[in-house]
């Protein structure tokens, strides 16, 4: 193999490489609206696929900032962010919407995105309701495991949009009893259920602490917890009555947990053994201690696009772009005939190669990044006419072709290594500094440059030395 | 071979005050306007509250006003002829979310008895977070326009045409800005990525030919400086016009079709990209050359 064939090889297996990443994408977005919606309840959402931010897809975006002058003094502020977000995190994720991007933003500042809603007073409702923390027992009856082998085998959640159960599981289920949904579980794991006794013997209200505490021999987490007099009574009592059962803890409808109960709990005190990471057991400690969130939050900032609005100006937008890169693709052929050929090429693949990348990083696409795109693509535009006119150039010298090709890609190089260099950097500043919008302008802008710079150059030389190898005589350019 | 642009042999640099006295009509103009009137700042940056509704009726604009004074409330109205659908705004500091905003759709509900109305589009910025989206992206700009001089100087060896491109660049961003000013559309975040695209788009223009003057300069180093300019830009003439009438076709057709949501950002790129051209050869080219044209190493 010589020089040549792993260039060749190169742009082929990225080719298919590229084509491999998309192909979870493609298969999310032709299927129905309804299917999306089941298989995000599922938490069966595919990772790696390109997202559609909510100005093109719909939905609503929140910025609740946290009351700091009613949080309790002893609590830091770090602590109450963190525990408020997880609380958040705990609520919007039982409201069944899939992605749903929770972050902290300065310094009391939680923002949060939920796709595809876009009737927000159910979900601002959910968001500053007190929590409610409940220890419930699990129901192992046989009806209980018919019933939960008859949803784990439908392909859709058992709960309709209401949130009550569907007809066909709710005549299945033991007489009082309720069916919930647990929290989730490792990445890509399908949502699972419980069947639960209806009474609440204890809720949160008796809890007064929780803690993360290790095995003093492994290392293992458990999560400590304690209860005031009248739950330590209440809960020594239900435990010694329920020894080897299963204790559900449900907070706010999800359950987080159920452990078994090894023997009568006393002393308003208890462990709950688990095979935790440390991770996991630091949030259920911070769930535990949850009940409500350290302090009211407010909504500073609320958008909301309806989804007629975001399909609409999709439409638009992408059939107003194909027109224009038509367009170019058709000059470029027309102006530059053969040579225009190659570039169009690279131009087809740059596409290609960059929603397989913002596949790959799971990347959402904005209204600015597609002007991020537009710019990337001008400058890859660009650089194949810099890298043209220079052969012309050469051409008009009366080379041989064999030496116009390796000095036309020689002297065009520095330019479009400068040029794409330079707006790089600012890429990169703004997207370490930037906020919202201007993170998703150099977010798409970034890859695109890195994309760019390598089908203009990289790919279409490739292709000329391939050409090259046949010994022509003539260049059309 | 196709050739649109043959060999040319103009003289620019003579013709630079020409380009000045060019550019500064522009600045002024846009200047002016932002003196007289300011920029209309979208809520993004003011705070506020927008509604958007779509009507299953038809009403007009004068009675979608006529409501919303009934309501009680100061607001300002723009109309989405051929689909019913009006947006209402709200500017200025709302401490509360929904406050407006159900206002608005109470104004409604009584003044169009009947006439069903679809929410489609709701925003509400506090007044804390405009001013803070604001200050992030002015911050993240600055950063970036450092750290274009700091590489240009590095790679051509010399500060002045880092400083002459991001002139360059600047000016195109003041030249858009003013003419958002003077045909009052609205700044809103997605304009800003508009902006950022016109300065990255300003600078990549400038570098190519700023790369052909070191290529020339290496080349022909007892070269006079004038001729030298006057050469890399003759030579690059052609790309740089090639190029930019690609781009321009793409966001003229993004302007006329691209629909009402991108109109503003597709405006805002059409000025943008011909002054991207235009500043290049016009401004920062020449801005080298009255600097360095004293310096001992051009006399």
């Amino acid at each position: 193999m010589n020089k040549l064939h792993w260039k060749i090889g190169t742009v082929l297996g990225l080719l298919i490489l590229s084509f491999w990443l998309l192909y979870p994408s493609v298969e999310w977005y032709t299927k129905t609206n309804d299917e999306r919606a089941k298989t995000e309840a599922m938490r069966m959402r595919p990772k790696r696929i390109l997202n559609l931010g909510l100005d093109l897809r719909g939905g609503t975006h929140l910025l609740l900032e946290l009351d700091v002058e009613k949080l309790e003094k002893k609590e830091k502020l770090n602590d109450a962010m963190t525990r408020a977000i997880e609380i958040i995190r705990n609520r919007v994720d039982q409201y069944g919407v899939g992605e749903t991007p929770i972050s902290r933003q300065g310094e009391r500042w939680i923002s949060v995105d939920l796709p595809g809603i876009s009737n927000t007073e159910e979900a601002e409702n959910l968001i500053g309701k007190t929590a409610l923390l409940e220890f419930r027992l699990v129901n192992t009856s046989s009806e209980a495991q018919a019933v939960l082998s008859k949803v784990d085998g439908m392909d859709e959640p058992p709960f309709d949009k209401k949130g009550a159960l569907l007809p066909e599981i709710a005549k299945l289920m033991p007489k009082n009893s309720i069916l919930r949904k647990a929290a989730p579980g490792p990445e890509g794991e399908k949502a699972r259920y419980y069947v639960l006794e209806a009474v609440v013997p204890v809720t949160g209200a008796y809890l007064e602490s929780a803690r993360v505490e290790t095995d003093q021999q492994f290392g293992t987490p458990s999560i400590g917890f304690t209860f005031n007099k009248e739950g330590g009574k209440l809960f020594e009592e239900f435990t010694g009555a329920n020894v080897n059962k299963y204790l559900a803890i449900v907070l706010d409808d999800v359950v987080h947990s159920a452990p078994v109960i090894k023997s009568r709990i006393g002393g308003g005190s208890g462990v709950i053994e688990g095979s935790f990471t440390m991770e996991e057991a630091r949030n259920l400690a911070i769930i535990l201690r949850a009940g409500a969130l350290p302090a009211p939050v407010n909504i500073i900032e609320k958008r909301v696009v309806g989804p007629g609005l975001g399909e609409d100006s999709i439409k638009k937008g992408v059939s107003a772009a194909m027109i224009g890169f038509i367009l170019v693709i058709a000059f470029m052929l027309v102006y530059y005939r053969a040579g225009g050929f190659v570039a169009d090429i690279a131009l087809a693949l740059n596409f290609v190669f960059l929603a397989a990348a913002m596949s790959y990083f799971g990347a959402t696409l904005t209204l600015p990044g597609i002007a991020g795109i537009i710019l990337s693509l001008a400058m890859a535009i660009d650089a194949n006419v810099l890298i043209l006119e220079r052969m012309r150039e050469e051409l008009a010298l009366a080379k041989p072709v064999a030496m116009i090709i390796p000095v036309s890609y020689d002297k065009a190089w520095s330019a479009i290594l400068d040029s794409n260099v330079t707006t790089w950097i600012a890429a990169i500043f703004l997207f370490q500094f930037g906020s919202g919008p201007v993170k998703g302008f150099a977010v798409t802008l970034t890859i695109g440059l890195l994309v760019g710079m390598f089908t203009s150059v990289f790919v279409t030389r490739a292709i000329y030395e391939f050409w090259l190898t046949s010994n022509p005589k003539e260049l059309s350019i | 071979m196709m050739v649109l642009i043959r060999k040319t042999n103009i003289d620019f640099i003579a013709k630079r005050f020409v380009f000045f006295a060019i550019s500064g009509v522009m600045l002024a103009a846009g200047a002016a306007s932002m003196a007289a009137k300011g920029l209309n700042l979208g809520l993004d940056f003011t705070g506020g509250t927008l509604l958007q509704v779509r009507f299953e009726a038809p009403v007009t604009t004068a009675q979608v006003r006529e409501a919303m004074v009934k309501a009680g409330l100061e607001t300002s109205i723009q109309s989405f002829t051929g689909r019913n659908a009006y947006q209402i705004k709200v500017k200025g500091s709302q401490e509360k979310v929904n406050e407006i905003s159900d206002k608005i759709m109470a104004g409604f509900t009584a003044a169009f008895p009947g006439n069903k109305f679809a929410e489609e589009k709701r925003d509400y910025v506090g007044p804390v977070v405009g001013r803070d989206l604001a200050k992030k992206a002015l911050f993240a700009m600055i950063l970036s326009l450092f750290g274009i001089i700091v590489y240009v100087a590095f790679r051509f060896a010399n500060p002045v045409w880092g400083a002459a491109g991001v002139l360059a660049l600047l000016h195109d961003v003041f030249v858009a800005a003013g003419a958002l000013s003077i045909t009052n559309r609205e700044i809103d975040l997605v304009i800003v990525a508009a902006l950022l695209t016109i300065a990255g788009y300003s600078i990549n223009d400038t570098i190519v030919i700023f790369d052909r003057m070191r290529e020339n300069l290496r080349m022909f180093p007892k070269m006079a400086l004038g001729q030298l300019v006057n050469t890399s830009i003759n030579e690059t003439l052609s790309r740089t016009l090639l190029t930019n009438l690609t781009v321009l076709a793409v966001v003229a057709i993004l302007f006329v079709f691209g629909g009402e949501v991108i109109n503003n950002f597709a405006f805002t790129m059409l000025i943008g990209s011909v002054c991207g051209t235009y500043s290049t050869i016009a401004i920062a080219t020449p801005l080298v050359y009255q600097w360095e044209r004293k310096t001992p190493h051009h006399k």
